[in-house]
């Protein structure tokens, strides 16, 4: 993939990236909406949307509270679906390959916004006096540019993890030993038991939860017989 | 200049969407030493304009230089704080009873908005969302679902929680009783189990594949993964454990 071709990803990752936290938070940077996004962008969303999926399982583990560290799932969902939809059909390998790259921007990802807020908090430093004043450029200033490098960030991490992910998926995907059904099978239970314990942690002191979880796989038992 | 506003729930119709869209942003300037105080002065600058004096007054700058201090909030309920603090300003309250109104209405707000939105809305809306997929809804079908129904709760929320704020001043505190609030995570939980136990086998059967489905090794292995990742919930992250697994078994799958 070339400078150019990443350039149009790389500005949706900025600007999903900047929906995690800075403006305006209505979680279009969810992976299930930024990777099918992101495979649109490639031409193939039901792609996008796939791993999309996968990754809105995975990330129901993680969630924003307050201060605590976190993946970035907006710039993660946007490689993952990219990279997914740039693959050819029936890759046995291209799926877990592009969960992992995927994985590993989160991650990236999650520690540039640590990089991100250390540096506002700097910059603050620097103008704390004016803000003390009561000066109002100071503080729009502040606030802006602390948005404007998230912008920047987003779209920073989005590019090189395009550039760096890209060939090497691609150089995954043919070389791939494992056959099409295992392939998927790991992913399948990996995407499982992240979903179903991190529902259990969030949910675990709900009353009657359980109840609830097992009427709903009743429901699902049902569709299958009458399938 | 603008002319002096005796309270906050007088004030133009414009100012109050200025407030709100600045809400959308009021995390621009995140940090570890202020939190989203400085967004708070941020959003609720349009609204200080209105103090005695206007822009260039002695109270304008004291009360945004008051309001971007340390502060914490869930922010879709920073808009109560933002409402509140508005009015308080606007009514000329004393500062120092201002500044106790903001320690003590910090930590709630960031505890009730945690349970709410984070740990019941969010992922409510990402199940039902992931259910739609498995029941073989298209791209636009899911992701639509997913951002109409998430934000009917979020712009709701953040529109109740300036409104209140601005009619009820320093009297804010009781709005945290509302129903929703408190009894709204049972109930959202409660959905989000049972949507749980349909969209995830029915999404995990699609991404599966037609050859695949969801055959005993794998329901068997995802639950003996599941009891074992929920016993150790405070010791371990789930996704760091997926990320090391898949890690090991594409390092394996390119090496045979």
């Amino acid at each position: 993939m070339s400078l150019i071709e990443a350039l149009p990803i790389a500005l949706l990752g900025a600007l999903l990236g900047l929906d995690v936290v800075s403006f305006p938070q209505a979680m279009i940077s969810r992976p299930i909406v930024a990777a099918t996004l992101a495979g649109a962008f490639i031409g193939h969303p039901p792609a996008g949307l796939l791993i999309g999926v996968v990754l809105e399982m995975i990330a129901l583990d993680t969630l924003p509270f307050g201060a605590s560290r976190y993946p970035e799932w907006g710039s993660a969902g946007v490689v993952g679906g990219a990279l997914f939809g740039a693959q050819p059909h029936g890759m046995p390998g291209a799926l877990p390959a592009c969960l992992l790259a995927a994985l590993l921007t989160a991650s990236i990802s999650g520690w540039s916004m640590v990089v991100l807020r250390r540096l506002i908090a700097m910059r603050l430093e620097q103008t704390r006096d004016r803000i003390e004043e009561g000066s109002r450029n100071a503080l729009l200033s502040l606030h802006l540019s602390g948005m404007s490098m998230d912008l920047l960030r987003g779209g920073l991490v989005t590019i090189t993890a395009m550039m760096i992910f890209a060939p090497l998926v691609r150089a995954i995907v043919a070389i791939w030993g494992s056959d099409s059904a295992p392939s998927r099978a790991v992913v399948v239970v990996i995407a499982a038991i992240v979903a179903g314990a991190a529902l259990w942690k969030v949910f675990h002191s709900v009353r009657h939860v359980l109840w609830f979880f097992l009427a709903g796989l009743l429901v699902w038992v049902g569709l299958l017989v009458t399938r | 200049m603008t002319a002096p506003t005796s309270s906050g729930a007088d004030l133009p119709v414009r100012v109050k969407f200025a407030m709100y869209f600045r809400l959308l942003a009021m995390q621009g300037s995140w940090n570890y030493e202020t939190l989203n105080g400085t967004g708070i002065g941020f959003t609720m600058e349009p609204a200080l304009r209105y103090l005695p004096g206007g822009i260039d007054g002695p109270a304008y700058r004291a009360a945004l230089a008051r309001e971007s201090r340390y502060f914490n909030a869930h922010p879709y309920l920073a808009g109560i704080a933002v409402g509140a603090l508005v009015r308080a300003e606007l009514d000329g309250v004393e500062p120092a009873r201002i500044e106790r109104f903001r320690t003590a209405l910090a930590g709630p707000l960031g505890s009730v908005g945690d349970r709410l939105v984070w740990a019941s809305w969010l992922p409510f809306c990402s199940l039902v969302a992931i259910g739609v997929y498995g029941a073989g809804g298209s791209p636009m079908g899911v992701v639509g679902t997913f951002l109409l129904l998430y934000n009917a709760g979020h712009i709701l929320l953040r529109a109740w929680g300036l409104r209140i704020g601005l009619s009820r001043g320093l009297h804010v505190a009781s709005a945290l009783g509302n129903p929703v609030l408190r009894q709204g995570p049972q109930y959202i939980g409660c959905a989000a189990a049972l949507v749980a136990g349909v969209a995830l086998p029915l999404a995990l059967q699609r991404v599966a594949g037609p050859g695949l489905g969801l055959v005993g090794g794998i329901i068997g292995a995802a639950l003996i993964g599941i009891v074992l990742l929920a016993r150790l919930r405070e010791h371990a992250e789930g996704w760091r454990i997926a990320l090391g697994v898949l890690a090991i078994f594409v390092l394996y799958s390119v090496l045979t």
